[in-house]
């Protein structure tokens, strides 16, 4: 089936739309509308908002590729913010960062084999202050430790994906 | 009369922490709004003056004068917009993100004044992208003021006749560079986040054409106090050319890091030792990043100075940032780069810290985030990522100290943006204060395979391509 917005997405482009005097300001929001109804930004994707904007798709695909926060490519359910930036390098990110990858067997930039978790090497979240930090959906995990790291994994499980649509992506390169 | 730490009254931190303050009923109960009838009896003009009376300086990295700043709207335009930067992601500095989730009415209210003097009509609060929490809350606060009718809704007023503000958040999605102004414009149009060449400034020709204040959300927090207490009273409480409080974002090697509002040119070693219980097991302070990744290090000798702009900038006692040992750096003009007060990310090392590592870092940040648009930024930042990261690994080459020093100097004042700076200035500034850490990172009997491996480091991608930055330049063997 082809990809394409729901009615209730339909809906909710109208809306953002009317917050900007042209279209082309909502192509940022409808991204990440998209994001969330298909779970990443595929080519097709990319050729549903041009549409639903009236933009070109090169226009549009030229933005995804510019923000790190688009996925090319079908992520874990979970994606894991993890910093090692100044602040949280010298407290040990670079530590915690290397436990979650053997802990889930890949790398930083990779998604986890069981589909689970994509692991994403952050700049500064501006958490600094509770430094190393990660952020899970809407949560933040403070003051990191290798051990608290690998338990705070148990209880993201427990959260909601992170988008909606999660076609099953075990395939590396989430990123 | 300056306060201390004793007597300073908490302004923008006055509700971080407190539960419940971020929800309308509360946050009303508290007197957020309070001022906005206030303000909305006086003439336009008259907020504009009360905040250049206040000396409020801008907080969200380059001190600007906020009054001034608002000065440049041209008296003929039509349509103004008024664009909150709230894009924080500077490392080091994590104080935005505490005033969104806190206290997001005082900032709307403090929207709605400053939309009220500069004549706009539809703000924006730009919100970076990761902060998917802060974006929530903030959200959630303007529909809040939506329903209550602060926003959408005609206002009387004694200067604009019936007045009525809108208000979007717009939601960044991953990238440093959309804080610099321009750049979030760019982004707010539904573009790269490419940053304009200047001029024309954004107060003459900013969001959709129209004359735009990008302002940070600090100091647009600040907006409510100045008008319910009045410029002068604010402008007393800071230094005589920084009016107000500033919050620093202490992190690092402390033994109480955190997030802090303080008297304005507080002395830095007060805030480390006073504040922030000293650096763990005792250890000394080998050297402090004193506003963001981007301000050059202060070392050791330099813990006196006041925390505030000028001085940061000026004070003799900070040593002047080198091209080369003897050198000074010249900021044109002649004048000398010392540090700046940036963005209020404080971050303290050590002295078991490796400078070279963390320089390392630091450039591999600006190569991940330059834009691309420029050769000197797009190419530099990303040789001196690659050469920073052999030294670290121990593997420097002879010459590599000066190859360093020579492209930083060549990126700094030939790019379109600050960022080019943003890399050059801490890479001159660690070279000049602690050059020796450097040097030993420096192998002469490296085997010529290993020398040929570590001449070309991994090269780090172009954002936003599929290329990679180029190869080295040849150093000096
Ligand atoms: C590379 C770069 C990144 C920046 N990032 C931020 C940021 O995250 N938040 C911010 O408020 N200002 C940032 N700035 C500064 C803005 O360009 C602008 O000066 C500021 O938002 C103006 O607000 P103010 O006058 O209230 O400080 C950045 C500047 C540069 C050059
Ligand atoms: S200096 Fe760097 S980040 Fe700024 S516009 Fe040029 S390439 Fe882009
Ligand atoms: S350096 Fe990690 S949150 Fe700022």
């Amino acid at each position: 089936m082809p990809l394409a917005f729901t009615a209730e997405a339909q809906q909710k482009i109208v809306a953002i739309r009317a917050r900007y005097p042209n279209a082309q300001a909502a192509c940022l929001p409808v991204l990440h509308l998209a994001q969330d109804e298909f779970g990443h930004i595929s080519d097709e994707a990319i050729d549903v908002v041009a549409a639903a904007l009236g933009l070109t798709a090169a226009h549009v695909w030229g933005v995804v590729t510019f923000y790190t926060m688009y996925h090319r490519h079908p992520t874990g359910k979970h994606i894991l913010m993890m910093c090692t930036n100044v602040s949280c390098m010298l407290r040990g990110g670079y530590d915690v960062l290397h436990a979650l990858e053997k802990k889930l067997g890949c790398k930083a930039g990779e998604n986890s084999a069981d589909g689970e978790f994509t692991l994403v090497e952050e700049e500064c979240l501006a958490a600094c202050a509770d430094a190393p930090c990660l952020i899970a959906g809407e949560k933040y995990f403070l003051k990191l430790t290798p051990e608290t790291a690998i338990q705070a994994l148990e209880e993201i499980k427990k959260m909601p994906p992170d988008h909606k649509s999660h076609p099953a992506g075990s395939s590396g390169g989430g990123h | 009369m300056a306060v201390t730490l004793e007597n300073m009254p908490k302004l923008v931190m006055r509700f971080v922490g407190v539960e419940g303050a971020n929800r309308i009923d509360e946050a009303t109960r508290r007197g957020v709004y309070g001022t906005l009838k206030k303000a909305l009896s006086m003439a336009p003009l008259a907020i504009v003056d009360e905040v250049k009376k206040s000396n409020l300086r801008g907080r969200g990295g380059a001190g600007f004068p906020t009054g001034m700043k608002w000065g440049f709207i041209p008296k003929d335009a039509k349509t103004t917009y008024l664009v909150i930067n709230a894009d924080e992601s500077e490392p080091g500095t994590c104080k935005d993100r505490e005033l969104l989730y806190w206290d997001p009415h005082t900032l709307i209210e403090g929207v709605l004044i400053s939309s009220y003097a500069l004549g706009c009509t539809h703000a924006y609060i730009y919100i970076r992208g990761e902060m998917i929490r802060e974006h929530r809350v903030v959200q959630r606060a303007v529909d809040e003021a939506y329903a209550q009718g602060h926003l959408g809704k005609l206002h009387d007023t004694a200067g604009r006749g019936p007045w009525k503000l809108d208000l979007t958040v717009h939601r960044g999605a991953g990238a440093y560079i959309c804080g610099e102004e321009t750049s979030l414009l760019n982004s707010l149009e539904g573009k790269r986040g490419w940053p304009r060449l200047k001029p024309p400034f954004p107060a003459v020709k900013g969001l959709f054409g129209q004359p735009t204040i990008v302002n940070n959300v600090e100091t647009i927090a600040n907006i409510p106090h100045i008008i319910d207490k009045g410029g002068p009273w604010f402008a007393d409480l800071g230094t005589p050319k920084s009016g107000g409080t500033r919050i620093l974002c202490m992190s690092g090697h402390l033994n109480k890091p955190g997030v802090f509002e303080l008297p304005m040119g507080i002395p830095l070693r007060d805030v480390i030792e006073k504040v922030c219980g000293g650096v763990p097991g005792g250890k000394k302070v080998k050297a402090v990043i004193p506003g963001g990744s981007s301000m050059p290090p202060l070392d050791a000798s330099e813990l006196d100075i006041p925390m505030e702009f000028d001085a940061l900038m000026t004070d003799e006692r900070i040593k002047p940032v080198e091209v080369r040992p003897g050198i000074k750096f010249d900021m044109g003009g002649g004048k000398a780069l010392r540090t700046m007060a940036g963005s209020g990310g404080v971050i303290v090392m050590d002295e078991d810290t490796d400078l070279v590592a963390v320089t390392a870092r630091i450039m591999r940040f600006y190569a991940h985030e330059s834009c691309g648009q420029c050769t000197p930024c797009r190419e530099g930042t990303g040789w001196l990522a690659r050469i920073t990261t052999r030294m670290a690994k121990g593997e420097g080459r002879p010459g590599d100290v000066d190859l360093c020093a020579s492209i930083a100097h060549g990126i700094a004042g030939n790019t379109i943006c600050p960022l080019g700076e943003a890399a050059a200035w801490p890479m001159l500034g660690f070279l000049t204060k602690f050059r020796p850490e450097f040097e030993a990172k420096i192998r002469r009997d490296l085997s010529p395979e290993k020398r040929a491996a570590s001449t070309q480091p991994p090269l780090v991608q172009i954002r936003g391509t599929g290329y990679m930055g180029t190869a080295l330049p040849r150093g000096r063997t």
